[in-house]
């Protein structure tokens, strides 16, 4: 006999998908099917009954293999390499839930390290912006009812957030957008052709590292200034008639994702799109949301901020919270050859950092803390697996509209195998003791 | 005017915070006084004298001491932070916050300075001979005050964010810029001499760009208004004006709507 676990919350993306339907066997030790999850989320549920899983803690050994260490043996490594390192960085977080978190903000005050989220990488740039001009934002709830203009820049959900438009943003019927897609009106700013841009009612083709220009051109023409005849690869009459399409709406929303967050201009980007969404409130009712990537990267951002005031790049090496990105931000400080120690969780900069920092993680002690084998753990002195998060364990996490949704647990880990929160509170402890904090 | 001089011995694993490194913190101090200031490499407190050999006493006052940084300091920040007198000198290169919160005085770096240099400085000069970094006079994060005034002089060229919500004073750049100048300023001028790419003056609403050289791409919302000369540095020379930046709110002043102002050279 099997049974179906309903209401299961997907942890891929910062959608938060809450309607997942998950088959386990009657045990409750192996997962069977997943449904109502995007391809993506299903990989991820299934991953998790993968054969090759690595299910023991691995020390990398002189001449380059792995040799298998207990878990007690690991957290001891952890901790003496965080004890003895002058700047630790601790990089990650968003892949595991606030819980763990929070005992990882512990062990970082404790060891006087540099913390940060994947934001660094991400959309670090719209927590500067934010902090600068302020958000005016709203819940997906509400888009998903109110909202009749969409506007997508610089973000492709069709391939990145696949259910975010069926679920909120296009196709959902809501209370006042019976109508489904036909209530709405769909704008896509993006240089490429892409999957969503091809659904859009209007697409405008910028070039390239101009939306500084065009955020700038739009404010502009709401305000009935002159405006040269092309901006950004836009035709001026284009953009006036665009601005009119937005004001025209009874409630308009403004989805940004990397495409404006990492590249040319970065924060000033998302400053100059907050401050046309501000400007559009003169209109009708505007609001903006960042496209969030990884399930529980505004959770670390919520607890990053609660606990030590900001949202990601603190730098607590002097004993109190600093935050500068640019100083205290991951890459720089692996570029500039700041660090002396990397402690890797729930994410893989191996992948997404330049190559030139990823080389600057093998240089330095290292630990990576990850179920799955990754280009970090790959460069990391010593790979701790964990259970998944969101799979083998619950814990709360925070939807990309910062409404926070508990995960839930749908099958039982390999037999053994420590979560996150109970690794790190190992190794805190362990931490404590060498630090003579306990 | 006293002078102490202070030579890199031992060059730092890591980067030095060394914010002790002005003529405030070392007025008053004999040598051995100022090798025992604190300073801190990562986690680790330690003291001057064991990265720096110190010669020469401070005078009374920050107004009487000068300081003259010599050997490799590329990976020392914050010298001259907060100094509100006196005089330092940086021989070689020089690490971020070069002269940050600065009030008076006056820092020379004969090399490149890294990024934040001059952050919200408010009085005093800055001659940078060689290369500046990132935010050049700018707030700090998430502040909405930046250079409010003071001087600062860039030989070479300087990077992206100079004058980010600058206030009010003056930076000169000889050389080349790159993108964003003066974005959210509220008051001051920016020179400069060489040429720049783009997003200048975004979101300004109110001060001074005047460039010699070419703009890659113009702001979409900088409105020509026709041609002005102007003499900088003694020198005249024809200007097209535009103002702007248009999509952003503008103050008003006896009935008349301020806008910033960009002159470039013809």
């Amino acid at each position: 006999m099997t049974k179906v676990i309903t209401d299961v919350i997907c942890p891929f993306c910062g959608t938060l998908c809450d309607d997942v339907e998950v088959t386990v066997s009657d045990d409750g030790k192996k997962l069977l099917e997943v449904a109502n999850a995007c391809v993506i989320g299903t990989e991820k549920f299934l991953h998790s009954q993968s054969s090759d899983r690595v299910t023991k803690p691995r020390l990398r050994q002189e001449d380059g293999s792995w040799k298998d260490i207990s878990y007690e043996e690991a957290a001891d490594y952890t901790a003496k390499l965080l004890a003895k390192a002058r700047k630790p960085l601790m990089y990650g977080w968003s892949s595991t839930n606030c819980e763990a978190q929070c005992v990882g903000n512990e062990i970082a005050e404790v060891a006087k390290a540099c913390c940060d989220n994947t934001a660094a990488v991400c959309h670090g740039t719209t927590l500067i912006a934010v902090q600068d001009i302020g958000l005016p934002s709203c819940t997906l709830g509400e888009v998903k009812n109110r909202a009749d203009r969409i506007i997508f820049w610089g973000c492709n959900p069709a391939h990145a957030h696949p259910r975010h438009m069926s679920r909120y943003s296009i196709f959902p019927r809501g209370f006042f957008t019976g109508k489904g897609q036909m209530s709405r009106k769909l704008v896509v700013v993006d240089p490429r052709c892409t999957d969503t841009a091809k659904m859009a009612d209007v697409h405008l083709q910028i070039e390239q590292g101009r939306d500084y220009e065009l955020l700038d051109a739009f404010r502009v023409a709401l305000k009935g200034e002159w405006l040269p005849d092309v901006v950004a690869g836009i035709h001026a009459e284009k953009i006036r008639e665009v601005a009119d399409i937005l004001k025209s709406g009874r409630f308009g929303i403004i989805f940004f994702g990397m495409g404006v967050t990492q590249s040319l201009s970065k924060n000033h980007n998302i400053d100059a799109a907050i401050a046309l969404t501000k400007d559009l409130n003169e209109h009708t009712k505007y609001s903006i949301m960042p496209m969030r990537g990884h399930y529980n990267v505004t959770g670390s951002g919520e607890v990053f901020a609660w606990q030590f005031g900001f949202p990601y790049s603190v730098d607590l090496t002097r004993g109190f919270a600093r935050y500068n990105p640019g100083d205290s931000s991951s890459i720089d400080l692996l570029l500039r050859g700041e660090i002396d120690a990397m402690f890797t969780i729930g994410s893989d900069p191996g992948a997404h950092f330049p190559i030139s920092a990823v080389k600057q993680i093998a240089k330095v002690d290292s630990v990576c803390i990850d179920p799955h084998m990754t280009p970090t753990s790959g460069v990391s002195k010593l790979h701790v697996p964990v259970a998944f998060n969101g799979v083998e364990t619950g814990g709360n996490c925070y939807r990309m509209d910062n409404v926070p949704i508990d995960c839930r647990k749908v099958v039982e880990p390999p037999e053994g195998m420590k979560t996150d929160l109970e690794f790190l509170t190992m190794v805190c402890d362990r931490l404590k003791k060498l630090k003579g904090v306990a | 005017m006293e002078t102490v001089t202070i030579t890199m011995k031992n060059v730092p694993a890591l980067y030095l915070e060394a914010e002790t490194i002005s003529p405030d913190a070392f007025a008053g101090k004999n040598a051995a006084q100022i090798a025992e200031l604190p300073v801190f490499e990562g986690n680790v407190p330690s003291t001057l004298g064991k990265y720096f050999e110190v010669s020469g006493n401070a005078g009374a006052t920050a107004a009487d001491t000068k300081i003259v940084v010599k050997g490799d300091a590329k990976k020392v920040k914050y010298i001259g932070f907060k100094m509100t007198a006196g005089e330092v000198v940086i021989e070689g290169p020089a690490d971020q916050y070069v002269g940050a919160w600065m009030k008076g005085g006056k820092l020379t770096a004969k090399g490149d300075v890294g990024a934040f240099a001059a952050t919200a400085m408010k009085g005093g000069e800055l001659v940078i001979e060689g290369n500046a970094g990132n935010y050049l006079g700018a707030a700090y994060r998430g502040d909405w005050r930046g250079m409010s005034g003071g001087k600062i002089l860039v030989m070479g060229n300087a990077g992206s964010d100079t004058g980010m919500y600058m206030l009010g004073g003056e930076i000169t750049i000889n050389g080349n810029c790159d993108v964003h100048v003066m974005t959210h300023a509220e008051g001051g001028k920016v020179t400069i001499k060489g040429n720049a790419k783009s997003k200048l003056g975004g979101q300004m609403v109110d001060g001074t760009i005047i460039i010699f050289g070419n703009i890659d791409v113009m702001m979409p919302g900088f409105k020509p208004n026709g041609e002005v000369e102007l003499e900088v540095d003694g020198a005249k020379a024809k200007f097209a004006h535009f103002i702007g930046d248009m999509g952003e709110r503008h103050k008003k002043k006896k009935g008349a709507i301020v806008y910033g102002n960009l002159y470039k050279k013809i």
